[in-house]
């Protein structure tokens, strides 16, 4: 049995989706990590959820990535222990190099907060691994900063890994530029690192995984962990 | 000895400044079309109390790598100066 711990910074707030997200709907056993504490409370699998931490201030996550419980989360995942960072919490695992990569302004430097569709690349991952290929998912954003870089070098590299996890796409799987919402270099949505334990994505698959919203598209990623994780 | 930093962070050349490129369009707005090229970054000032000038650069270079910039999408640059 896995035990899902949500790491609360100040400034988070879809912690408590996430959480929602876990206990109520995939019925997990899910506690909260403050940013002080200075353990993970013995969970295996740790989630940075979606906010503002501190504001955002300087960069989005460049002062959550120095909480007091981010060198626990750093050790868990260089041991090989699951991180997984949506939207903020993605933010911050790169500025904490635990995925490659930034995050910078959205071209249009306006907030955007609407559904999108992404695309898995592969199954290769825990978090892809239950999912259509060719289906194109439909999940929220709700970011500022979203906009993927990393140089071109790095670029091919993470490629070749496998490390990109998610592309922007349309709702028929097309990856364009017109259904890249935020200017993310080759219409990227999320990355791992090279161990493939460490997630990042900037859409919300928490938003959309509850029948009453009437968009469950996110579930197939928590269901994708479960299969995985609890066998 | 107390020293003053001046630190300034830039968007990487190779990257567009989207909040630059609309200050850029705006200038023909105020009668100015000449200016071109408008970069907008931080300029971050600190104090810190070090034994030498050396000391202090270190710290300050370490504190712009660590924390003040992120060289993924920035590049910075800093002068120190002792306090009064």
């Amino acid at each position: 049995m896995s035990k899902f711990g949500v790491v609360i910074f100040p400034g988070s707030n879809c912690d408590q989706d996430m959480i929602y997200a876990l206990r109520n709907i995939m019925g997990q056993d899910v506690v909260e990590l403050w940013h002080k504490d200075k353990d993970l409370k013995n969970c295996d699998f740790i989630i940075l959820p979606g906010g503002f931490s501190h504001g955002d201030y300087l960069r989005s996550g460049a002062i959550a990535r120095f909480a007091p419980i981010m060198e626990k989360v750093i050790d868990h995942a260089a041991k090989g222990g699951y991180v997984f960072g949506v939207c903020n919490g993605f933010q911050i695992l790169c500025e904490a190099g635990l995925v490659p990569g930034a995050l910078l302004h959205n071209t249009e430097r306006r907030f955007i907060c609407k559904n999108v569709f992404i695309k898995a690349e592969h199954n290769e991952s825990l978090l892809t691994s239950g999912i259509p290929l060719n289906k194109a998912l439909k999940i929220p954003i709700a970011h500022g900063e979203g906009n993927y870089f990393i140089d071109a070098k790095s670029l091919e590299k993470i490629k070749k890994n496998g490390q990109v996890l998610f592309r922007y796409c349309d709702d028929k799987g097309n990856v364009t530029p017109e259904s890249n919402p935020n200017g993310s270099l080759d219409n990227i949505a999320g990355v791992c690192n090279v161990g493939k334990n460490v997630f990042g994505m900037m859409p919300h698959p928490e938003r959309a995984s509850d029948p009453v919203l009437g968009n469950t598209d996110g579930m197939v990623l928590f269901q994708s962990i479960l299969s995985t994780v609890l066998q | 000895m107390k020293f003053r930093a001046e630190i300034d962070v830039m968007p990487l050349k190779a990257l567009l400044d989207p909040q630059g490129k609309a200050v850029t369009g705006s200038m023909k707005n105020i009668g100015l079309p000449e200016v071109q090229n408008v970069r907008i970054g931080k300029h971050i000032t600190l104090e810190l109390e070090a034994p030498s000038k050396d000391t202090a650069t270190t710290k300050v270079d370490e504190a712009c790598k660590k924390l003040l910039a992120n060289q993924i999408m920035e590049s910075y640059e800093f002068e120190i100066f002792e306090s009064k």
